[in-house]
């Protein structure tokens, strides 16, 4: 499933985060990537070097928002600064899609910069999808939500982590951005199979997938991302993959972030997978096409056939 | 969106607020959560009434995960934007002052790069973190924040010939959003160079975890003579320069960015000048032919 609504009907491939230490390398080597996620904060900005960096990168590759500070789960309502200059970097990028995280991060008008886990409660859900909506509803790009890391669960919660996504991005009609490095952290810090999350994920939903590195420690992992994919995660990506049919794939490197080529090396692993995919599995892939055309159908987007 | 999307007695914002509350709380000394808060509740009591133990972990290590997470990333943030601060002060009173200033003054932002806007106004208030030399600390703390809002502010397009020999004496005049103007004791600005250079660049957003906090190498400098210097911070191909004034030229940009007409501004700008009454037609020819050269004027 390369295309699908929730990801403004592309087939984007193998991409990587673009990051400041690769900066010199992209301009002047222009080597050939499928395309660029960039961080949305580090761009709305009013002016000076990081739009000026952008623009050069825009006039040669394809770019996809993520954000880091939306908060969909936070009680707190939506900063309309905060939306106003999301909107402008969407003009600017005129990116297909537009990802961020499952979670919270703010009270009161006081932000913590992290991406805190929801309690999986009917009530977050309401919150959650409701704010998703606004953002969609305000930005006119499809919105994509993406299962975090978490360290932490709480007694309140009702559903387990998936049936907790499945529910908000029915209820806000939305994509999944699918990190399966986060999958595998959380199951490992919440002792649960991370194949049963992986299989319960609506596949027609999922408009791209994450991979990434993490640290292991005695009691815990941590999601930070500075590490190249793990043999565990890229068996879960496989069984996504498999799943969901050739979807947009993107590499985190964040920390101790080595050459430019070696990011990419990393993260063109994932192409294996994808082309296995295409030859192999017709099969999911149909079925999946069919259940975005029947989606499509129900949102009264299309009236009838499949997309293209 | 002015109204939060739940009711205020919703569980959903207890356990927001509950756990920011322990979430954001400063750390000990040795950066672990704390077992009892400043106002004397109990994490420990918290992090069992909401969060779950796991086989490995207790509520209270499960919740402390977080803690020492927002610290780190706070830390970050705000020592690769106050690099000169930090050599100024020293590691332990700047960390005194980062640790205090953040605990007061929490994210009210979207984004960090806004994580130090309050400092000025907060060191106002609080002179008692600024070490033996207060004047010299808050002339690089000023410094710092001018470089940040100079670094990303918006640059408009630059007048044009034809405007700019159109302007007279009754004309007002914009400046670049991105100009500022400081007028400072000390000669701070070769010395942030220096510490910006061997610190490399300020970081951005990203969504991992840290595993500890990153330590930056600091050159503690003892002290600086003093000297009262006037600067405009500007941009030239996107990159932040610090331009030397002269006070008649400090003025005289004060003047116009406050909104006084060309002629009001050089009254002002010359009262109290010592430049002699000759030299003052080569003064102003001079200043206007840079600074328009630079395109600091527009519309």
């Amino acid at each position: 499933m390369p295309a699908n609504r929730f990801n403004g009907f592309t087939d984007y491939g193998v991409g990587i985060g673009l990051r400041i230490p690769h900066y010199q390398h992209i301009l002047s080597r222009h080597p050939v990537v499928d395309w660029f996620e960039i961080i949305s904060e580090n761009y709305m900005v009013d002016g000076g070097r990081p739009l000026e960096v952008l623009d050069q990168i825009l006039e040669q590759y394809k770019v996809v928002q993520h954000g880091v500070s939306m908060y969909f789960g936070s009680v707190d309502p939506l900063s309309r600064e905060h939306l106003t200059r999301l909107k402008q970097l969407v003009r600017r990028t005129k990116t297909p899609w537009l990802s961020d995280h499952l979670c919270w991060g703010s009270v009161d008008g006081r932000y913590t910069h992290d991406l805190l886990p929801m309690p999986y409660t009917w009530e977050a859900v309401e919150v959650t999808a409701q704010k998703i909506r606004q953002v969609q509803d305000f930005t006119e790009v499809p919105v994509v939500v993406e299962n975090v890391s978490s360290y932490a669960e709480f007694h309140a919660s009702e559903m387990t982590e998936w049936e907790f996504l499945n529910e908000v991005v029915e209820r806000a009609d939305c994509g999944i951005l699918l990190d399966v490095n986060n999958i595998y952290v959380s199951s490992k810090n919440h002792s649960f199979d991370p194949f049963t999350y992986v299989n319960s994920v609506p596949a027609h939903r999922v408009a791209q997938i994450h991979i990434a590195g993490h640290s292991k420690f005695e009691k815990y992992i941590l999601d930070t991302h500075d590490h190249p994919v793990l043999p565990a995660v890229w068996r879960l990506y496989a069984r996504a993959i498999e799943r969901c049919g050739p979807t947009a794939t993107l590499l985190e490197w964040d920390d101790n972030i080595p050459t430019f080529d070696e990011v990419h090396a990393e993260a063109l692993k994932a192409n294996k997978f994808l082309k296995a995919a295409a030859e192999a599995a017709p099969d999911t892939a149909s079925a999946a096409v069919q259940a975005a055309a029947n989606s499509m159908r129900q949102s009264g987007l299309v009236e009838s056939g499949a997309p293209r | 969106m002015t109204e939060p999307v739940s009711e205020p007695s919703s569980q959903l914002l207890d356990i927001q607020r509950r756990m920011a509350a322990a979430v954001m709380h400063p750390l000990t000394r040795g950066e672990t959560m704390p077992r009892r808060r400043r106002d004397g509740a109990s994490n420990q009591r918290e992090a069992d009434a909401i969060i779950r133990p796991n086989d490995r972990l207790t509520s209270f290590e499960r919740l402390e995960i977080y803690n020492r997470q927002y610290w780190f990333r706070l830390y970050t943030s705000f020592e690769e934007d106050f690099p000169g601060l930090q050599a100024v002060l020293g590691r332990a009173r700047f960390d005194a002052l980062m640790r205090a200033y953040l605990t007061d003054c929490p994210s009210q932002s979207f984004t960090l790069r806004n994580l130090g806007s309050r400092l000025d106004a907060w060191l106002d208030q609080h002179p008692e973190h600024l070490g033996p030399h207060p004047v010299l600390a808050r002339d690089m703390a000023r410094l710092e924040w001018a470089h940040i809002e100079t670094f990303d502010s918006e640059e408009r397009p630059p007048l044009s010939p034809e405007a700019l020999a159109a302007i007279d004496e009754h004309s007002t005049m914009r400046l670049q959003p991105y100009l500022r103007m400081l007028a400072l004791s000390y000669p701070v600005d070769d010395l942030l160079l220096q510490v910006r250079n061997e610190n490399g660049s300020s970081a951005s957003s990203t969504n991992n975890a840290s595993t500890a906090r990153r330590r930056r190498h600091v050159r503690h400098v003892a002290t600086l003579a003093p000297r009262p210097i006037h600067l405009a911070l500007h941009r030239h191909e996107n990159s932040v320069w610090y331009k030397p004034l002269s006070p008649e030229e400090f003025g005289l940009l004060a003047a116009l960015i406050s909104g006084k007409t060309l002629g009001d501004a050089i009254d002002l700008a010359l009262a109290d000048s010592s430049l002699p009454e000759h030299q003052r037609a080569a003064f102003l020819q001079e200043a206007f032919a840079s600074w328009a050269m630079l395109g600091w004027f527009t519309s």
